[in-house]
């Protein structure tokens, strides 16, 4: 009988395993493009953070978060001019002090009316420290926000002194400073409105949010997907023009693209590297590659002795010209990158600030004159250069090892370029944040909101909050400062450029290529276009 | 026997422990999560300082370390970044990849042992010869490339089967994706077979149940067959293991939202309460199967007593 038992207990173990497998069920669910009348199926990524809308900072929630709300303004898809949405009016005297009018008969689609209340209620909820929202600083030129957001020690107050409610659909703002494009910044989702029950369940708000935009959410799975309808009592005028949108989460972004050719999907909003030699043939005219508000740099560590000693900036500007944009971004990213001509994107026009002539020569390869400028720098520190990035995602690997050979081949010194990958974003990150790398590294840049400020105080203003190689130029501050204060929109911008100016001759970074958006739809949809955040402008497509 | 089980039940505490130690010191080594969370732009200090304290990310490692065990023997696996719970996260992902690897693991069992079977006892002839080949192809080709190609010939190119799984992943979604992860052990299980049937087949006790007359297929099943599965066994249990850890490449090609790439994004993302919350798991159902193994073995050879 001894073999029986020995059985028995293998049995039972073997039962508890296949048990434990039937759990999760083999309900049949219809996924896939097909589903529902006007119901476009898209790609997602799971959002990092929470979705709220001042602690989403990444372009997956970001993406959610652009059907579900509208903000005071809304930057128009197509030339990014920042245009009122529920604003109805800003008034202000000096640039430092608005009061803002709401438009009314609007509400979220639990049917709350949105007033000034719920603005004024979002912004000090998304201000405060104990509230952890990756978004803070966007509060931070309100007045009282060191009372909500103490550097250290706990907060001193639960609301802003700078924001007062002065009727049901008008409040008052106080800015620290003068900042005359402020307005501007407000299409931001950082600034959406926030009904009363995100505050009073907020588990369960988000569990599935309730917002003021032209979809509403019908079933949030975390980590699988959202299923977003058309919200018919929509007060907008941008009502959606398709039935609901359902984001799935895809693991790989080139099994999106395979789920898209082969007609269980609709819409790709990224189209992977290794796809790109086929997109044309497998798509077509339903291939959208467009420049986007991205910019990728190599930012120099000015903070290390080396790179910031007198005459350093010619070996920075050598550098900048022994890169050959132009063959990378054509070999490598198969033109899904533009090479850069300064420090902005074509994204923002001509208009808002971009300029294909600030960077000039700085930016064109030259390898004899890199060679020159290098020499008359005094050479690379130690006789060599070290490139560091993430190499987890976008090709980075790739194109550091393109920048090296174009170095190398320029200077004709052998192997002095090296690449120094990072396995992880996050640890990237870590060694960028604490000022260890002691070489030029990458920085990429997405811009919150079209606006030429955004590409450039964030980032190179002294002490600004991403300004990770630590320029200071008393000159560039005092120009920024200016723009800001500059009530007349072009006039502001052509302080900018001037402030850019300073950067083509210092060359704290060096300004590679602008990121293009890309994605690919199926033959279902018509109208489907990427605005300047490289998002599908979602309420336009429409569905045969 | 239950002494037995006991005493092995026993024994994994302390090699939980250390594996946790291990896993946890590692995974916090990759340094600081909380600066990705904020994307390009610099973190806020007082805000990182708030979540660095929430995430005990303040303390140093070692208090880090019984703080989460502590939690873990509670039942709390903490939190990933997005405000999920891990526990969450492992509900949805564990029985999605247990399927995944039962799947596999059957296709191995059948497939592999047949052949095994065939090969091993039509030694040196053509059949032998040619799964030999054919396992020696399977084996050396990576997985991420029998995945896009079978995903592409059967889900894009034919179109039998849809080339992604849907979020429920149901047993018949999970054939193909079974396939392409069960495909290299099925050649090591194919291989380990056919040496053992081949070397047992000569042994006495087969000469004696052949002289007593019994039929072959008899001989075959009750005892070739059932003594040559012993280092049989042990690989497959050891590699339910390996499976269930191993399947990051599969799961992503075939968009499985399972263990695979829960693990994928909490690394990316340096998220340690999802890393080492899985993989701690995951050293669970490593040693439960391994103590499955044992036991097997004597069901399978009654020679093996454990008391």
């Amino acid at each position: 009988m001894r073999g029986a038992t020995h059985a028995k207990w293998a049995a039972c173990a073997v039962a508890v395993a296949l048990t434990a497998t039937a759990c999760g069920g083999d309900s049949d669910s219809s996924g896939g493009g097909g589903e529902g009348a006007g119901i476009i199926s898209s790609s997602w990524g799971d959002p990092q953070n929470p979705l709220e809308p001042a602690n989403t900072n990444e372009v997956q929630g970001g993406k959610v978060l652009d059907m579900l709300f509208r903000g005071l303004k809304r930057y128009d898809a197509k030339t990014g001019a920042a245009e009122n949405m529920l604003a109805e009016k800003f008034e202000t005297t000096d640039s430092q002090n608005f009061t803002i009018t709401v438009k009314s008969g609007w509400k979220f689609s639990n049917d709350e009316p949105v007033t000034a209340q719920s603005f004024v209620d979002a912004w000090n909820y998304g201000a405060d420290v104990r509230n952890k929202q990756n978004n803070s600083p966007f509060f931070s030129d309100i007045v009282g926000y060191q009372d909500v957001h103490p550097a250290t020690g706990e907060p001193t107050a639960k609301t802003m002194k700078g924001l007062v409610v002065t009727g049901s659909n008008t409040f008052t703002v106080a800015l620290k400073e003068k900042f005359s494009t402020w307005p501007q910044t407000l299409g931001y989702q950082a600034f959406s409105p926030l009904p009363k029950a995100f505050f009073t369940d907020h588990a369960g708000w988000l569990a599935k949010p309730v917002g003021n935009g032209p979809y509403m959410v019908d079933s949030y799975t975390k980590g699988t997907g959202m299923k977003m309808r058309k919200w018919d009592a929509y007060p907008g005028t941008d009502k959606a023009q398709n039935g609901g949108v359902d984001l799935k989460v895809y693991t790989d972004n080139n099994t999106a693209y395979t789920d898209l050719i082969s007609g269980n999907l609709d819409l790709v909003d990224d189209v992977p590297a290794q796809q790109l030699k086929n997109v044309k043939n497998d798509l077509g005219d339903r291939y959208i590659n467009q420049p986007a508000l991205i910019i990728q740099t190599l930012t120099f560590p000015l903070y290390d002795p080396q790179w910031s000693k007198p005459g350093t900036e010619k070996v920075r500007l050598g550098i900048s010209r022994a890169i050959n944009r132009d063959e990378i971004t054509k070999q490598i990213f198969q033109e899904t990158r533009t090479s850069a001509k300064d420090w902005t994107s074509p994204a923002l026009g001509e208009k808002g600030g971009f300029s294909a002539t600030i960077c000039g020569d700085a930016c064109v390869y030259d390898p004899a004159e890199a060679k020159k400028l290098i020499q008359e720098g005094g050479g690379l520190p130690g006789g060599k250069v070290t490139l560091t990035s993430n190499v987890d995602t976008g090709s980075h690997r790739d194109w550091m090892d393109a920048v090296c050979n174009s170095i190398n081949n320029a200077l004709g010194e052998g192997p002095v370029c090296t690449v120094n990958p990072v396995g992880t974003f996050a640890d990237f990150r870590n060694q960028q944040s604490s000022y260890k790398l002691t070489g030029p590294f990458r920085s990429g840049w997405q811009a919150d909101y079209p606006l030429i400020q955004n590409f450039l105080q964030p980032l190179y203003y002294t002490g600004a909050s991403s300004n990770y190689g630590k320029f200071s130029n008393p000159e560039f501050d005092k120009l920024v400062d200016q723009a800001n204060q500059e009530s007349d929109a072009a006039k502001a911008i052509a302080t900018f450029q001037d402030a850019e100016k300073i950067l083509a001759e210092q060359m704290p970074s060096i300004p590679l290529w602008y990121q293009n958006g890309s994605a690919g739809y199926s033959e279902r949809l018509t109208d489907v276009a990427l605005n300047q955040f490289s998002v599908p402008v979602y309420d336009e497509i429409k569905v045969s | 026997m239950g002494r037995y089980v006991i005493r092995r039940l026993l024994q994994m505490i302390p090699v939980f422990i250390g594996s946790t130690f291990l896993i946890f010191f590692m995974v916090y080594a990759l340094g600081d999560p909380v600066a990705a969370l904020f994307g390009d732009k610099a973190p806020d200090p007082a805000t990182a300082a708030r979540i660095r304290k929430d995430l005990f990310l303040d303390q140093p490692l070692w208090k880090q370390y019984l703080h989460y065990m502590g939690q873990i023997f509670q039942g709390n696996f903490g939190t990933a970044f997005n405000g999920q719970p891990v526990t969450e996260l492992m509900a949805s992902a564990f029985p999605v990849t247990l399927r995944l690897t039962v799947v596999a693991i059957v296709i191995e069992i059948v497939f592999g042992i047949t052949l095994g079977v065939i090969s091993g006892l039509r030694r040196g002839k053509a059949a032998d010869t040619s799964v030999l080949v054919m396992t020696l192809v399977v084996i050396s080709v990576p997985t991420f490339v029998t995945g896009y190609l079978l995903q592409y010939l059967f889900g894009v190119k034919w179109g039998w089967v849809k080339p992604t799984v849907s979020p429920d992943a149901p047993f018949s979604e999970l054939i193909l994706p079974g396939i392409v992860l069960a495909l290299v052990s099925l050649a090591y299980v194919t291989r380990l077979s056919r040496t053992s049937i081949a070397e047992n087949a000569k042994a006495d006790y087969v000469r004696t149940a052949t002289a007593k007359g019994l039929p072959r297929r008899r001989v075959v099943t009750r005892h070739l067959l059932r003594n040559s599965l012993i280092p049989v066994i042990t690989f497959i249990g050891t590699d339910i293991g390996a499976l269930m850890g191993g399947a990051i490449v599969t799961e992503r090609i075939f968009n499985i939202h399972g263990v695979g790439y829960q693990l994928y994004q909490g690394i990316l993302r340096n998220n340690s309460p999802t890393v080492v919350g899985f993989v701690t798991i995951l050293v669970i159902v490593f040693l439960l199967a391994n103590l499955l193994v044992d036991l097997l073995y004597a069901v399978l050879d009654p020679r093996i007593r454990y008391a």
